[in-house]
Order: C-alpha cells, then sequence, then structure tokens
C-alpha cells in the first residue's frame, strides 16, 4: 500500500518534471533568440538592402530577404488556397464527408504532409532544370506551395468537417443558387481558413530548405517573378556561416526578426482559434 | 415540466428515508449531499438510506442526476476538478469522503457495472484477475481459483473456460457484461453498482445479469440506477425516485409502485412524462 | 474539381516519379550493395558510397528519438490523465510554439548552445577532441525539434481511449497510476509504435537544423563527439555544384528518392494506425 502511494507520487514527480522540462526549453530558445539577436537589431537591419561591403560587417540590412519571404509567403499562399479550397469543398460537401474518396483524398495529403521540405525543394529544383527555369522567386513560390497546400488542405478540412447538413440545406431550401450556396458555406469556414492561413504562412515563411534549391539569393528586391529572391531563413543560414563576426551578430538578429514573425503568427492563430470556438458554442 | 418542478419546491415534506430501518439494516447512508457541476446544481440535499443485502433501484427521468448520485458513491468524481461534492456519504461506519480515507479502499468496497461492458484490453482471464493481483495476490493457484469462482458466480465458466486466454473483446455484449461483473465481484465487494447495466444488452443477455442481482442479493447490496420502470418493478426491494436532482420518494418497491406518497412520482408511474 | 481532389495523389506519385527518373543512373552504375553499405564517396571518380550517410541519419534520428521519447510520453500522460483543464490550457501553447520554431531557428540555437556545451564541457571527458558539430548536437536538436510532434499525437492517442475502461480499473480500487500502466499504456500500445513511427520518419527528413550542428563531414562516426553527415545534409549542401560533375546529380537525386519512399512508407503506416484508433474512439 505505501509503495503504492510512492509509485504514484514519483511517477507524477517525474511527469510534472518533464512538462516543465518541455516548457523552460521553450523559453530558453527564446531567451536565447532574443538575448542575442536584440543588440545587433537595428532601424538599418530592416529598411535597407545590402550594400557593398554588407557581407564583410559594413553597411546594409535584410529588407531584401524581408520583402523577398513576404512576396513568397504571399503567392505561395494564393496559388494554395486556389488548390485546398476547392479540394475541401469537393471533399466535404459534393461528395460525403465520410466516402471511401475523400478519406483516401484527405490520407494522401496526410503522407504530402509528412514528406520533408528537402524533398519538395529537390522535386522543384529537378522540375525547373527540365523546364530550363533559373531559380527565382516563382521558382520558389511552386515549391512552398507543394509545401503549404497539405496543411492548409488538412486544416480547412477540420473545420468544414463540423460543418453540419442542415446548415447547407437551409440555404437551397430558400431557393439559393448553387453559387451563393458556396457562399453560405465558405462564410461558415471562414475562420477555419483565416487558421490555416496563418498556421501555412508560419511554416512557409520559416523553410529554408525548400528555397534553398528553388528561390536562388539575392541582393536585391526582385522586381518580377522570373528573379530570384532572398528569403529570411536563408539570410540567417547564409550569414551564420560567415567567419566575420559583425555578420554572424546580423544573423543572430535576422533570426529573431523570424522568430517575431513566427510568435505573432502563433498568437494570432491562437486568437482566431479561440474566437472560431467561441462562435461554435 | 416546469409546473411539475414548482411542486416540489413547494412541498417541504420531503422525508424519503424511513421504513428502511424497521426491517432492513443501512449499508450506506447518504446525508445532505450536494452536487455543483460546472457551477451548476445537479444533486440538491439527497437524504438516501440504502439498506443492506437487497436491490435498490434509482428510477426517474433522464438528466435527473440518478448516475451522479450513483458515481458519488465510490467517489468517481474525485479527477474531475469541475465537479463539487459536498455532504456526508457513509458506508457502514466510515465515511467516503472523509480526509484520511483512501479513495482506492472506498472503491474497493464497491463493484461499478457501467452502462455498456468495459472489458478491459486484456485476456478475459486477466480482466477478472486484475483485481485481486492489484491487491498483491500473486499465487497463480489463488488467482486461479478466484478467477474460476467468481466466473461460475456470474455463469460464465462453462462458457469460457476452454478460452481464458482469449482477449476479452471476442465475448458477445451479454457475456461482457457479466464478466465485467465477475471481475468487479473478484475484489470481494460490500456492494454492487449498476448504472444501467443492462440497456446496451439484448432482453435475453439483460435477464440473465437481472437474475444474477436478484440471486447476489443474498451476498451483496445492489444498487441500480435504470429508466425502465419494468426492470425495477421486476428486481426491485426498494425504490428511489428522483426529479430534477432531488430524490422525490423513497420507500420499499411495493408502496411506491403500489401507492406512491408524491404526486409526482405517480405521474412518473403513470408515464406522465419519462 | 474531381481532378483537383486528385491532386495530391498525382503529385505524390510525379515526385516519385521524378526522383526516380533522376536516380536510375546512380543505380544503373553501381553495385546496389556498394551504394548502401560502402563509405567511399569520390563524386569526380564517379564512386558514390552511401553507407555513411545512411549511418549518420539513422545515428542521428536514434539519438534524438531517444532522447524525445521519455520525455514526451511523460508529459503527454500528465496532459491526458492528470492535468486540470486550466494546466491543459496554459500548456497547450507550449507544444504549439515549439513545432512552430522555424528549422533554421534550431539550428541557430543550436550552434550558439548545444555545440559549445558539447565541445567544452561534455566531449573533453570523453575523447580528446571535438569541434561540438556532432551527432549528439544533430541529436540534441532534432529530439526537441520532433518532441512537439510526439506530445500532440499522443496525447490524441490517449484521449482516444474510452473513459468508461478508465473508470473500470478505478473503481476495481487501482491507482491512476496502476491504470495508466496496466490499461491506458496497454491499450494504446499501437498508438504509440505509430507515434514514433512518423516522428522517426519526420527525424529522417530534417535537413537545415541538422545540417547546421552535425559537422558535415563524409566518415563514419566513431562516436557521438565525431561530425557527421546525414542524407538531407548532403542534397542540401550541394545542389550547387552537382550540375556539374557527371553523375552525381543522379547520386544526389537518389539520396532524396530514398528518403521520398522510407517517409511515405513510414507515414502511410502510421497514419493508417492512428486512423483507425480515431475512428474506432468515435463509434
Amino acid at each position: 500500500m505505501i509503495m503504492k502511494k510512492l509509485e504514484e507520487k514519483i511517477v507524477k514527480a517525474l511527469m510534472i518534471f518533464a512538462s516543465v522540462t518541455i516548457l523552460m526549453v521553450l523559453l530558453y530558445i527564446l531567451y536565447i533568440i532574443i538575448s542575442k539577436g536584440l543588440p545587433s537589431l537595428t532601424w538599418d537591419m530592416v529598411s535597407k538592402n545590402p550594400s557593398g561591403g554588407f557581407y564583410l560587417g559594413k553597411e546594409g540590412g535584410i529588407l531584401n530577404a524581408i520583402l523577398g519571404s513576404l512576396m513568397l509567403i504571399a503567392g505561395s499562399v494564393a496559388i494554395s488556397m486556389c488548390i485546398s479550397l476547392p479540394i475541401v469543398l469537393y471533399i466535404n460537401f459534393i461528395r460525403k464527408k465520410d466516402s471511401r474518396f475523400s478519406n483516401v483524398v484527405r490520407f494522401s495529403f496526410d503522407i504530402l504532409f509528412g514528406i520533408p521540405s528537402i524533398v519538395y525543394g529537390a522535386f522543384g529544383f529537378m522540375i525547373m532544370i527540365y523546364f530550363g527555369l533559373q531559380a527565382s522567386l516563382l521558382g520558389g513560390i511552386i515549391a512552398v506551395s507543394l509545401l503549404i497546400i497539405p496543411i492548409m488542405t488538412r486544416s480547412i478540412d477540420e473545420v468544414a468537417g463540423s460543418v453540419t447538413q442542415d446548415m447547407i440545406e437551409a440555404p437551397k431550401i430558400l431557393g439559393a443558387t448553387k453559387f451563393e450556396t458556396v457562399k453560405v458555406i465558405v462564410r461558415q469556414i471562414s475562420p477555419g481558413i483565416t487558421t490555416a492561413i496563418l498556421l501555412s504562412v508560419g511554416r512557409g515563411i520559416g523553410d529554408a530548405a525548400t528555397v534553398l534549391f528553388t528561390a536562388g539569393y539575392t541582393d536585391s528586391i526582385p522586381v518580377s517573378p522570373m528573379q530570384p529572391a532572398a528569403t529570411l531563413p536563408l539570410a540567417i543560414f547564409f550569414q551564420l556561416s560567415s567567419p566575420i563576426e559583425e555578420v554572424q551578430n546580423r544573423a543572430y538578429a535576422a533570426a529573431l526578426i523570424l522568430t517575431i514573425i513566427i510568435l505573432l503568427l502563433s498568437f494570432s492563430t491562437r486568437y482566431f482559434g479561440r474566437k472560431m470556438s467561441k462562435s461554435k458554442l | 415540466m416546469r409546473a411539475l418542478s414548482k411542486d416540489i419546491v413547494m412541498n417541504d415534506t420531503l422525508t424519503p428515508f424511513i421504513d428502511a430501518h424497521k426491517t432492513n439494516k443501512t449499508h450506506l447512508t447518504v446525508e445532505n449531499l450536494n452536487v455543483h457541476i460546472y457551477g451548476k446544481h445537479i444533486l440538491k440535499k439527497v437524504n438516501l438510506s440504502i439498506p443492506e443485502k437487497q436491490i435498490t433501484c434509482i428510477i426517474g427521468p433522464s438528466g435527473c442526476g440518478k448516475t451522479t448520485l450513483l458515481r458519488c458513491f465510490n467517489r468517481l468524481h474525485d479527477d474531475n476538478s469541475e465537479v463539487k461534492v459536498t455532504g456526508n456519504i457513509r458506508i457502514g461506519n466510515e465515511d467516503i469522503y472523509g480526509s484520511h480515507v483512501e479513495v482506492t479502499h472506498i472503491r474497493k468496497k464497491m463493484g461499478l457495472l457501467a452502462q455498456r461492458p468495459t472489458v478491459l484490453p486484456m485476456s478475459i482471464y486477466d480482466n477478472v484477475a486484475y483485481g485481486p493481483r492489484l491487491y498483491g495476490i500473486k499465487r497463480r493457484r489463488k488467482v486461479y481459483e478466484i478467477v474460476k469462482h467468481q466466473l461460475m458466480a456470474v455463469g460464465l465458466w462453462e462458457e469460457v473456460k476452454d478460452r481464458l486466454k482469449s482477449p476479452a473483446v471476442r465475448l458477445s455484449i451479454g457475456q461482457q457484461q457479466r464478466l465485467c461483473l465477475a471481475r468487479g465481484l473478484a475484489v470481494e465487494p460490500e456492494m454492487i453498482l449498476g448504472d444501467e447495466a443492462t440497456s446496451s444488452l439484448d432482453p435475453l443477455a439483460s435477464t440473465k445479469v437481472e437474475e444474477l442481482f436478484v440471486k447476489m442479493k443474498d451476498t451483496y447490496s445492489i444498487v441500480l440506477v435504470t429508466h425502465t420502470l419494468r426492470q425495477a418493478k421486476r428486481i426491485a426491494d426498494y425504490v428511489a425516485f428522483m426529479y430534477l436532482g432531488e430524490l422525490v420518494e423513497f420507500g420499499r418497491a411495493e408502496e411506491v409502485f403500489n401507492n406512491p406518497k408524491h404526486k409526482l412520482t405517480q405521474q412518473y408511474l403513470d408515464g406522465s412524462f419519462s | 474539381m474531381m481532378g483537383l481532389s486528385l491532386f495530391s495523389i498525382a503529385v505524390l506519385l510525379l515526385i516519385g516519379l521524378v526522383l526516380f527518373l533522376y536516380s536510375l543512373p546512380t543505380l544503373r552504375d553501381n553495385n546496389t550493395f556498394h551504394l548502401f553499405f560502402t563509405s567511399s564517396w569520390k563524386p569526380f571518380k564517379g564512386e558514390f558510397g552511401f553507407g555513411a550517410f545512411i549511418y549518420s541519419t539513422l545515428y542521428v534520428t536514434f539519438i534524438a528519438i531517444v532522447m524525445a521519447f521519455p520525455p514526451a510520453l511523460l508529459c503527454a500522460l500528465y496532459m491526458s490523465e492528470y492535468a486540470t483543464s486550466t494546466v491543459k490550457r496554459v500548456f497547450s501553447p507550449v507544444i504549439d510554439l515549439l513545432s512552430g520554431i522555424p528549422p533554421v531557428i534550431y539550428g541557430v540555437w543550436g550552434t550558439l548552445t548545444i555545440v559549445p556545451v558539447i565541445s567544452e564541457k561534455l566531449a573533453p571527458h570523453f575523447v580528446d577532441f571535438s569541434t561540438g558539430y556532432s551527432v549528439l548536437a544533430g541529436g540534441v536538436v532534432l529530439a526537441i525539434m520532433i518532441l512537439p510532434l510526439i506530445v500532440s499525437i499522443l496525447i490524441e492517442v490517449f484521449t482516444a481511449i474510452p473513459k468508461g475502461i478508465r473508470e473500470a480499473s478505478l473503481s476495481l480500487g487501482a491507482t491512476k497510476w496502476q491504470t495508466v500502466k496496466k490499461v491506458i499504456l496497454k491499450k494504446s500500445l499501437t498508438g504509440i509504435v505509430a507515434t514514433v513511427v512518423l516522428a522517426v520518419s519526420r527525424a529522417f527528413g530534417e535537413t537545415i537544423a541538422v545540417l547546421m550542428v552535425c559537422g558535415n563531414f563524409t566518415d563514419i562516426p566513431q562516436s557521438v563527439f565525431d561530425a557527421c553527415y546525414p542524407l538531407p545534409a548532403l542534397i542540401a549542401n550541394n545542389y550547387g555544384e552537382m550540375m556539374s560533375i557527371p553523375g552525381y546529380e543522379s547520386a544526389l537525386m537518389f539520396a532524396a528518392f530514398l528518403l521520398f519512399i522510407i517517409i511515405v512508407i513510414f507515414n502511410a503506416g502510421s497514419r493508417l494506425v492512428l486512423y483507425r484508433i480515431k475512428k474506432n474512439s468515435q463509434s
């Protein structure tokens, strides 16, 4: 009896210890990134392109990478939305939610979700070579789209699954056209779409392995989709491998910028998520 | 419905226990039991005396708090921080919610039979042996004897003796429920609590379990939550009628069924609401 | 729309096909045994032995799983069996954030913290010299990266177990831990295995973070303090020059194909198991 109680206590303590450790690891990561990045984070960093001696530690910033990442992710989200949304509507409302077909589609997206970004990158790269394309913003957009389509589809699908049959039938009974019915459904799942976009942006903007192959890197801001584009993760990656300390410090500042973006995205996902669960009640 | 609920509030003569004392010893006493779940008042000042070695049926419309009450008896609400239980429950002379009382010790005294059979993910044999092993019975011979004895007690031995090592989920639902009963009996409880224990069974299997209850009341006190009046009429010695979290009437089965003291009970028995 | 819905399957097949076609020359020109089990990597001579890379990938993944699984299991059990709803609410953003941090940030963090600790504090006790960029550094960083995945899927697996089974055990007088040990863990064994398989496949493919801390040295690591060179890092590091050396491109695509096939198989298997668990809990 005493042994039983003792065992219970020890195990519970271990569980709490493990959970607290996980929390501490997160805080430690954030602490390191912030404390290392903050000293080098200047206004120039976010407002200027790299100038002549930037990679030797002279003037300039990483505006090219910030804007490059934003353009890249905007394009990718737009493309993947055009693919994901129709798929979700099809497998939930035109086909039966739990039909064999719909489940096979879900399953294949789950597998796509598990494929590492380096494979998407390599695949994108080979396709680009086949068509004679250079590393460019467009190439990056296509590769990142492949990466985020599974995330987007599955997270919209989760919300779409909770839309009940009578919500769809009500407008039909009232004599709505197909298009209007679709509008009603899209409005129903719009919080899910918001969450899906935020999640996809978070995943896409931070990924280095896809853009390494496909988007290239440049010191200027791309003006056409056929030009190469710099991205934040690669800015961090390349600057960190420099032997010059100032450049390394900028890598830390860039890491801080990326982390701040991720934190903001994560908090807004929570915010919208909570709003969503409230509207469900 | 609303009119009915007013009835109880206005009628202050709620003194339901009573003549149980005259004939049978009380086994479990409930005093001023209040339960709040998520701040809602689910059980209101319930007082009840469960007689020893009798079958007590708790009846009432769904949502009246029958199951909540039953789960208070073996402290199954403990792990849910949203459930607040106040009041007194005693088994014999022991305070179930006493500060020094070990919850496992209380639960051991009561075998619970859930609505759907809940076999553990192991063999038939291990299901019954689960409890005894928890209490440190290690010798194979002894464990085997307990398993055999309890499976016989629920009439399952002949049906399963050749496949004791096969997974319990392979049994039929009716067999599973009897296995759960045997499993509960193996820890040598004083009481059996049944939470609509036959509602998921077919009529034949249901009858078998009912017969077991009747047979077992010589040894155990039995408390059954049931929503089928007919079952209560068939096997109950005592009946408690609950409505909207209050205990409306309690007494010997014949009396409650034949001339209920309370208007609400009468209406429920007549089928005016359910 | 139906055509579009088959997009996912089409992409899956297309990736497999393209990678396979590009890796054909490597498969044709090399003895399969040599490809997998020798470590002679001389692109200029056309020698492609993936042994060291495959070994590195397995080694780093093994360390990551061994380090991540126990705390993840304990944490998931605590969250699903013990924690109050308030604790759960407070803790779930922790898991979300950990899984949301980009690989490159983990890489930066790893080079700032793990690498120097290994090089200065840990390694001197065991070996003569270590730069810190090592199998161990890769394993630690990877462990933290797959931890949130394991925790969140395990929580799903545990909550899929019907409440009645827990109550059955508790009402027989079992303590909570006895219930967890003898019933919950037993019931969720297949789910736990599926989760680990899924985590392994995630670990196999992780590129940038591991690349940044593992040293990228083409030799079989002798100890956890030696540098190593996992497959994804190999691909990422050499994409620039691969076009200029004949056969190199095909060899790298073979590496990608290998990753792809293994990960698809692992994913498909574990997802199917997890689906069944979820479905059973709903019915």
